[in-house]
């Protein structure tokens, strides 16, 4: 069956008109976000330098994605991992289930990973009763509200202090009054650490995984992918395979630009490097496919691949920071969402690339030069083919194409919007349903003369003399 | 040199001022100037819909409309990108090179070819807000992005530099997109007229006179956001009637 089509034009505009804090607070924050990271890039003379090394080294990385997952494979296996390989979401949630069930585990603690949101893991987990805990902050806040991420990087941005705090009284039983953020961040430590210790399983994803070593590095900021992957003796990776580096090297590269990117800070608090299992412990990683082979070989859109998930594209979508994350109701919000959704489900997420201006920003801010707002643009072509738009707005452009392909016709209409505009009623006008230009602008006045008519009234003879 | 006039549709039919100014603009350095009567539309609107059948229709007839002609200037960013970067899907016969490799936005053209030193006479004693259209930043390259490491450069800004009397004022935003994106401003009318806003506003509190922007679209789009709040004496105005001192609209 058919997923209906998401309204992302509707979502955002109700995210706008709920009241006046929370759309003013996402799009400060996030601008604040890229103008450290504008602050922060300046600072370093070769960051266009490094953009075109890292866009390098990722297209050689997926040219050649056979050569290093097998090498990368060989060298895990060596340091003692068990490498798993899950070619979609069912096999890699199966696998995972599979290594709890094995060892009866019951609760599990994870960090984040946008692979295992991909694969809708946790909700697979619990319906199998197992208990899984984010242990982002952003992340927890977020599965406390039964909410997908909002963003990237920070899961819970769309959510002011109060709406946190509210939350928190409700799950976990803070005080309602107490809206102070240090208090709810420790209420949420205490609350989380038995879960630590509990848990049989610690989840990971990874940011990068490196060929040549079989390791793989995990960049976090508040630690607490290093408490799960190192409290609990067992410890689970899910890997997409395109987050395959070549050697160790390449990090100079790359970590440099994803906190620089993300944040504006020069790195992770934690970047953690995880080469085998810990003595009398067990790696599990799982090789995750999920539809990457497939987007690989889409001659336009395989160049998203290189994407390394700092979601500097977001904060700094003039479209995104006004819309709110969850709007898309995507596992990818924002530009790269738009480009990566429609590979999952076209039709469900056919309107998302008209969710944007093309102001082309993204393309401009992302540390692997992905061309995003080409991307969007192309997949606009893609939906206006498949005919996935609403019926009018194909209808309407058909129309508006026969009119400018001919100049008598034009100038028809022309006239006939200068003699038509001025006469129509106000509340025809500036009625939403039938106008929405006129909602929120007043309508621009069109001439009794066009500039054709002056061309040939003043200039034609005189410019041919 | 012959020039072809690329006035676009929205242009012709709603700001004829501007279509004057730049046509007046550009005879003062010289110009063989010709305004091929038969042009309506570049084909960005159904392009940027996805809709490529219904914009080749409107290509080809531009493409036959200004293949004549040494260079084709046009006031519009966005609709000069649309003809310099989108019309690959076009059968690409030496005429649609032609059009494509010449054409220009009427910044460009003074700022590169004609690499104008001077607008005798001109003077604009007024505190001005420059808004580049992304297209014209991004797509173009008239000025430098502020996403991207290196020398500043702001074409628009250097000719303005030229005026007598004419003060840019600095913006906290200056190069984030007013969300006009053509259709979009309708399709998505409530994130559209919220990134108007905050972009009129952001001229209002560091204290602009007047918009000039090099893209009458966007214009468009932030001149009926600032109407509707009630902000009545901030004109907006294309550079091409900074420039050439005029004709404003009565």
């Amino acid at each position: 069956m058919r997923e209906r089509v998401i309204d992302v034009e509707k979502n955002a505009a109700r995210f706008i008109n709920q009241d006046d804090v929370h759309e003013r607070m996402h799009d400060k924050n996030l601008w604040a976000a890229r103008m450290k990271r504008d602050k922060i890039a300046e600072t370093i003379p070769e960051w266009e330098e490094l953009r075109n090394l890292a866009s390098q080294i990722k297209e050689h990385v997926l040219t050649h994605l056979d050569y290093y997952l097998e090498m990368f494979e060989e060298n895990a296996v060596k340091n003692g991992a068990i490498v798993h390989w899950a070619r979609d979401a069912a096999e890699h949630n199966q696998i995972v289930l599979s290594i709890l069930e094995d060892k009866r585990i019951t609760e599990v603690i994870k960090s984040k990973s946008m692979l295992q949101e991909e694969c809708g893991m946790t909700a697979f987990l619990e319906r199998k009763g197992i208990i899984v805990t984010e242990s982002d902050l952003g992340e927890r806040i977020q599965q406390l509200d039964g909410q997908l991420p909002s963003h990237i990087v920070m899961p819970a941005i769309q959510k002011t202090t109060q709406d946190v705090a509210a939350l928190f009284a409700r799950t976990i039983g803070t005080d309602p009054n107490d809206t102070d953020p240090h208090s709810l961040t420790e209420a949420m430590r205490n609350n989380a650490r038995p879960r630590f210790l509990r848990a049989g399983a610690g989840m990971t994803g990874a940011n990068f995984a490196i060929a040549e070593t079989g390791s793989f590095v995990v960049c976090t900021n508040e630690g607490n992918a290093d408490i799960g992957a190192s409290v609990p003796p067992l410890h689970i990776a899910s890997i997409g395979i395109e987050k395959i580096l070549p050697k160790t090297e390449d990090l100079s590269v790359f970590i440099r630009l994803l906190s620089r990117s993300a944040l504006g800070t020069p790195a992770t608090q934690y970047t953690s490097h995880f080469t085998g299992p810990r003595k009398g412990g067990e790696l599990h990683i799982i090789l995750t496919d999920n539809g990457r082979s497939k987007r690989l070989a889409l001659n336009d859109f395989w160049r998203s691949l290189k994407c390394i998930r700092c979601g500097a594209c977001m904060n700094t979508c003039p479209v995104y920071r006004r819309s709110g994350g969850l709007s898309y109701q995507a596992v990818y919000s924002g530009p790269i969402g738009i480009i990566l959704d429609p590979t999952f489900d076209a039709h469900k997420y056919s309107e998302l690339p008209f969710h944007s201006t093309l102001c082309g920003s993204c393309t401009e801010v992302c540390p692997v030069k992905i061309d995003i707002s080409n991307q969007i643009y192309k997949w606009r072509e893609i939906m206006a083919k498949r005919k996935l738009l609403p019926l009018n707005r194909r209808v309407l452009f058909k129309m508006a194409g026969g009119i400018f392909a001919r100049p008598s016709l034009f100038r028809t209409a022309e006239v006939a919007a200068a003699k038509i505009l001025p006469v129509i009623p106000d509340f025809i006008i500036y009625n939403k349903a039938l106008n929405p230009w006129g909602r929120h602008r007043r309508m621009p006045v069109f001439s009794k003369d066009t500039f054709r008519d002056w061309y040939l009234k003043n200039r034609k003879e005189k410019n041919n003399e | 040199m012959r020039i072809g006039l690329f006035i676009p549709c929205y242009i012709d039919a709603i700001y004829p001022e501007v279509g004057i100014a730049t046509f007046e603009l550009l005879q003062k350095f010289g110009l063989d100037i010709d305004y091929p009567t038969e042009q309506t539309c570049c084909g960005q609107p159904m392009s940027n819909e996805g809709d490529n059948e219904s914009a080749c229709r409107a290509e080809e007839l531009f493409v036959k409309n200004f293949s004549r002609y040494d260079y084709i200037v046009g006031p519009a960013g966005s609709c000069v990108k649309q003809v310099r970067v989108h019309y690959d899907k076009l059968d690409q016969t030496d005429d649609v090179k032609h059009v494509r490799e010449n054409t220009y936005e009427l910044v460009e053209f003074l700022h590169d070819i004609m690499k104008v030193e001077s607008f005798p006479g001109i003077s604009f004693p007024h505190k001005v807000a420059l808004h580049n259209s992304c297209s014209s930043i991004r797509g173009l390259g008239i000025a430098k992005p502020s996403e991207i490491m290196g020398v500043p450069f702001n074409k628009s800004a250097e000719l303005l530099g030229k005026v007598s009397g004419l003060e840019i004022v600095e913006l906290d935003r200056p190069d984030e997109c007013c969300g006009f994106g053509g259709t979009f401003c309708v399709t998505d009318e409530a994130v559209s007229a919220q990134m108007g806003k905050d972009k009129v506003m952001d001229y209002v509190a560091n204290g602009a006179e007047y918009v000039v922007s090099p893209d009458m679209s966007c214009l468009m789009h932030q001149e009926g956001i600032a109407r509707k709040l009630g902000i009545s004496h901030l004109p907006f105005i294309h550079i091409a009637q900074v420039l050439n001192g005029g004709p404003f609209k009565e």
